[in-house]
């Protein structure tokens, strides 16, 4: 392996943080951690409408006892904005990992508008937020997220930078 | 949307009366009010905020907690925001989880605006349309008492509407503080506040 298989040490994350419920829109950059998740039987893999679902979701989850994660892209930050106000509100632990659209190499004009106010928008909202952009930063990134939500009952997100997953390829 | 229509907060009231370990999630606005109207309970998640997420936090409550049954009881403008958790809610069907929407065609917190429903949106038909099997349409004494049992008892996911009269009443207002709602809710469950 030439890489840092950055995916599944996320995924390794998860199970050391006891997380039993994913809230996820489809992504192709989490592609992999939604398939870890999913074929995990102790983790409850929720497939969402809108990115602010989860952030309702991973509230109840800790309601009842369990721990929760979000899964997003960069543009599913824009979508939780209000909903983010009911974990601020409750302190709720909230833990998120987003992958990154619109900074790198990207062929979408349109990613570029959300994606890049990514950072201070979450920040603005009380977020802690740690970046990942080469392989082996990612684990370390996702331990101290972990931390800070599980530990101290805050909000902490963990961007994946673009140039981690590559360009999307539009032409086949 | 026409003939008989219940008031709410009777029907709070006989929702929640001799709930047993019922965890009930209401709306923010007028259903917050009415499940306060209906006596404080620890097992009381009051919205104050979070439009279109009740069904969502009810979700990952009844996921959290499969051995209780959980209520989330909100009004139709706030069902209306959250649309498409019934979507995911329809997928998921956690046996213990109930979703009511007291349905009075407005947006009562804000001057009795118009809603969706009151112009044909049918909150019946969409979570029959999201794979909700178990559908109970609430008109009167009788269906609302039916319901009212059922909720303690069921075990396969519920939606029901139930018509209720739009009546701006006063407020009754729970507890505010966020983080101790949170707390008490778990503490009430025995978890770690």
């Amino acid at each position: 392996m030439s890489a840092v298989d950055w995916p599944d040490r996320l995924f390794a994350t998860l199970k050391r943080a006891g997380v039993r419920q994913v809230g996820y829109v489809p992504d192709a950059g989490h592609s992999r951690l939604i398939e870890r998740c999913r074929a995990d039987a102790d983790i409850r893999d929720v497939v969402l409408t809108t990115e602010e679902e989860g952030v309702a979701l991973c509230a109840g989850a800790w309601l009842g006892g369990q721990r929760a994660a979000l899964l997003m892209q960069s543009s599913g930050v824009g979508n939780c904005i209000n909903m983010l106000s009911l974990a601020r509100s409750c302190r709720f632990p909230l833990l998120m990992f987003i992958t990154m659209r619109g900074e790198w190499e990207e062929f979408n004009p349109w990613q570029v508008p959300m994606g890049s106010i990514v950072d201070p928008v979450l920040k603005l909202c009380e977020v802690d937020v740690y970046r990942a952009t080469k392989p082996e930063e990612v684990e370390g990134a996702a331990e101290r997220a972990v931390q800070t939500v599980f530990g101290d009952e805050r909000i902490a997100a963990v961007l994946l930078s673009q140039q981690l997953i590559g360009k999307k390829v539009w032409t086949k | 949307m026409s003939g008989a229509k219940l008031e709410r907060r009777a029907a709070m009231a006989t929702l929640v009366a001799d709930r047993g370990d019922l965890l009930v999630v209401p709306g923010l606005g007028s259903t917050t009010w009415d499940l306060a109207a209906a006596g404080d309970d620890p097992r009381n998640f009051y919205l104050w905020g979070a439009m279109g997420g009740a069904a969502m936090i009810g979700l990952g409550l009844a996921l959290a907690q499969a051995s209780r049954r959980v209520a989330v009881i909100t009004g139709d403008g706030e069902m209306l925001m959250g649309l498409g958790s019934l979507a995911t809610i329809g997928i998921q069907r956690p046996p213990n989880l109930a979703v009511i929407v007291f349905d009075n065609g407005v947006y009562g917190e804000t001057g009795m605006q118009p809603s969706h429903t009151q112009s044909g949106v049918d909150l019946m038909a969409v979570a029959a349309g999201c794979g909700i099997g178990q559908r109970f349409d609430v008109r009167d004494e009788k269906a609302l008492a039916d319901l009212a049992a059922r909720i303690k008892t069921f075990a396969e996911t519920l939606f029901a509407r139930v018509l209720i009269a739009p009546e701006e009443l006063p407020r009754v207002l729970p507890l505010r503080d966020g983080a101790e709602l949170k707390n008490r809710f778990r503490a009430a469950l025995g978890l770690k506040a």
